[in-house]
């Protein structure tokens, strides 16, 4: 379970590294956001939902079953939109309305 | 290093969910100042970072406070406080309307009532539960908030306290901290075991790996009374993402069985001890993987599970779209996971008075930090925050400030000096961290020997953890973060220490796998019908055994 940042795509606004409840991510030289120890991530998913540029993507390990998939949200006014980018190729979308409740 | 002092009225140490709401309250009944200070940054730290599903403490109509403490006493098989779990559920419902009013999503019928799950839960979109929360931190008045500022120790003399230490993970600072009064939330421990993962996902974990037990540790280093450590948590979750297993439990009624495909839940009883038990001996008898049946869900419930485990435990969704299987297909595997001491959940945490003060003078406590009062989850956190707070304002209000010592200063600048100044050292944090993990896992009850022990075993682990405590001071760290982790180190060997301790002192099993002692196989009322607590004493823990506060009755601390 972890998280990789796409450097091309980090434009190094910083808003990842502020939300991280390990603070696990920080800002290289180059101005880049990087994870130090991707070991050391819970997936807690906080820095994905807050990248503008769709940076970051969250993946699960190996070791508890993750097929290679690649996973980033995207936000709508109330619509949170998860993508789940399959190493096949083909993505799924949820969306997501924030202002409505789980039904479970 | 640089180094700087700071003044406050109250501080409160920890910004999650207890923390942000003693801010507020005490935002809205005083003028006193308020400092937070939060090791990570307020608007995603703690349990409430991903999100949770429902509010699992909420007085639904037709019950009364008194169900949910006796729900509550029930589970823990009677070592609770009846006082605190009463004051608790008095206040659910007001800060949950509160918790609406600040912006969050919770289910409603036409009429416009609150959608119950079963008998005291409510359904909630809870995705952004903590950003809400911070948001009204941030805009409540006299609060002033410090993130990435890592509290270490207390500074407390003759037993009151009269601020903290801290250390700036990101501008390496180390911070002297004065305060008339101070509420410590920083939540509880996981970490202390080795986990179901060990591997590359190896904080794939339930609690959150970055809630080390700092404030169990700084309570125990100052002498504080703590209480019931031997009644570690142990949740049954989905198993590899360790997502919570609640939202399929009673959200589709999906029954725990095993492989045979039989419901063996009812074999055990249904406490939440007994749930894990259950699952642990089906594997050991041989009728294992357990499972929880969804296989024949309809599409609509497949559809509603998908978004809900977004919305807290998103790796469990995912594992349903890689795997190609929905839960309509495919029954969800469950496992335990490795023990965590979590006040929230079970009683482990500070000895409190009903108005949540701890004995130290100056220091009070909420959340799952604070002791005695199981079962408190998100709202009853919000609850305790509360108390605190207005308990932390009357203290102000009628007690002087007591100063800092330099002495008290000099030794914990010297301390990490000596850590930042090294250049070497024969082993890692990260060395020293999987050892205590590996010994907690082998002699006190870890996931190896299926959560049980005996006092030999226990004997070995508390030599064990105390020759890791030795080697903790030949450490170094290159920056201030490696820093926090020689600290958070420090914090889980002394937990470790004392959840030895306790698990050895309950001399009797009253809960299956949470403190299963295999000497004492069996439930002695007579003489155990009564909380573990400890304290230390030039050193050593000494163990005290009290009896139970009778229900109706306030707590006050006596000597
Ligand atoms: C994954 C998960 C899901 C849950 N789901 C639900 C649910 O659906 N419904 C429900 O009702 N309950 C749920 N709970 C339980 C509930 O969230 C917790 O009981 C409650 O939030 C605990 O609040 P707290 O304030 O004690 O801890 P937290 O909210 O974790 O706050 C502790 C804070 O202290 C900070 N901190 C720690 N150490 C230090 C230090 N040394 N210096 C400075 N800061 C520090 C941490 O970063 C954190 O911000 C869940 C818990 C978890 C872990
Ligand atoms: S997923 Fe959570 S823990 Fe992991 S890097 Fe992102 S914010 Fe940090
Ligand atoms: S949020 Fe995205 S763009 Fe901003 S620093 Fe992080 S990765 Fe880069």
């Amino acid at each position: 379970m972890s998280i990789s940042i796409n450097k091309n795509k980090c434009i190094g606004c910083g808003k990842c590294r502020n939300v991280c409840p390990g603070s696990l991510i920080k800002v290289d030289s180059d101005g880049k956001a990087y994870i130090k120890y991707p070991k050391d991530c819970w997936g807690c998913t906080s820095c994905i939902k807050e990248c503008p540029v769709y940076a970051i993507d969250f993946f699960l390990g190996a070791d508890i079953g993750g097929m290679g998939s690649k996973v980033h949200t995207e936000k709508k006014g109330d619509i949170l939109s998860w993508i789940i980018q399959k190493p096949q190729g083909d993505s799924i979308k949820i969306d997501i309305n924030q202002k409505e409740s789980n039904k479970y | 290093m640089k180094t700087e002092r700071l003044n406050t009225d109250i501080l409160i140490i920890g910004g999650g969910t207890a923390g942000c709401y003693a801010a507020l309250t005490i935002s809205e009944n005083s003028d006193k100042k308020v400092l937070i200070c939060e090791k990570a940054h307020i608007k995603r730290s703690g349990c409430l970072a991903a999100g949770v599903n429902a509010l699992n403490a909420y007085i639904v109509e037709g019950r009364t406070p008194q169900d949910y403490v006796d729900y509550a006493k029930k589970d823990a098989d009677g070592i609770v406080r009846e006082d605190l779990l009463l004051t608790m559920s008095q206040r659910l419902n007001k800060v949950t309307h509160r918790l609406e009013q600040l912006g969050l999503v919770i289910l409603k019928d036409e009429n416009g009532k609150y959608v119950a799950r079963g008998n005291r839960n409510l359904k909630i979109n809870g995705e952004n539960i903590k950003p809400i929360l911070a948001q009204a931190v941030e805009k409540a008045e006299n609060v002033q908030v410090l993130n990435r500022v890592n509290v270490i120790d207390f500074a407390v003399k003759d037993n009151k306290i009269n601020g903290a230490f801290a250390i700036g993970i990101e501008n390496d600072t180390f911070y002297t901290i004065d305060a008339k009064a101070v509420i410590i939330a920083t939540g509880g421990a996981s970490g202390l075991y080795k986990p179901n993962n060990p591997g590359f996902s190896r904080h794939k974990m339930w609690y959150p790996p970055f809630n080390t037990g700092a404030g169990y540790a700084m309570g125990i280093n100052a002498g504080a009374e703590m209480t019931t450590f031997e009644m570690r948590f142990i949740a049954l979750r989905c198993k590899d993402t360790i997502a919570p297993t609640g939202t399929l439990a009673q959200g589709v009624g999906a029954k725990q069985i095993n492989s045979l495909g039989e419901v063996y839940e009812t074999k055990y009883g249904l406490t939440t001890s007994e749930r894990v038990y259950g699952t642990v001996n089906e594997n050991q008898e041989g009728r294992g993987p357990c499972y929880l049946r969804t296989e024949g869900i309809t599409p609509q419930q497949d559809d509603s599970l998908i978004r809900a485990y977004l919305n807290m435990a998103p790796s469990q969704t995912i594992k349903w779209i890689e795997s190609g299987k929905l839960p309509s297909q495919q029954n969800v595997e469950i496992e335990g996971t490795e023990p965590y001491i979590v006040g929230g959940h079970t009683a482990s945490g500070y000895w409190v008075d009903t108005n949540r003060a701890t004995t130290i003078q100056g220091l009070f406590a909420g959340g799952d930090v604070a002791g005695g009062c199981p079962q408190k989850y998100v709202t009853g956190a919000l609850v305790e925050g509360e108390i605190a707070a207005l308990s932390a304002v009357n203290y102000v209000d009628n007690s002087k400030q007591g100063s800092i010592e330099q002495s008290d200063i000099d030794k914990h600048i010297n301390e990490v000096t000596g850590f930042i100044t090294k250049k070497t050292s024969p082993y890692t944090t990260e060395q020293l961290e999987e050892a205590m993990q590996t010994v907690m896992d082998s002699y006190a009850g870890g996931i190896k020997t299926n959560y049980r022990f005996n006092e030999k075993q226990l004997d070995i682990a508390d030599y064990k953890i105390k020759q890791l405590m030795s080697l903790v001071s030949t450490l170094y760290a290159e920056d201030f973060q490696e820093l926090m982790y020689i600290y958070e180190l420090k914090e889980r060997l002394t937990v470790c220490r004392s959840v030895i301790a306790h698990l050895k002192a309950r001399k009797e099993t009253r809960w299956h796998s949470f403190a299963e002692n295999l000497d004492y196989p069996n439930k002695d009322e007579k003489n155990f019908n009564k909380y573990v607590n400890s304290r230390l004493e030039n050193g050593e823990i000494k163990i005290i055994i009290r009896d139970l506060v009778q229900g109706g009755k306030e707590y006050e601390h006596i000597n």
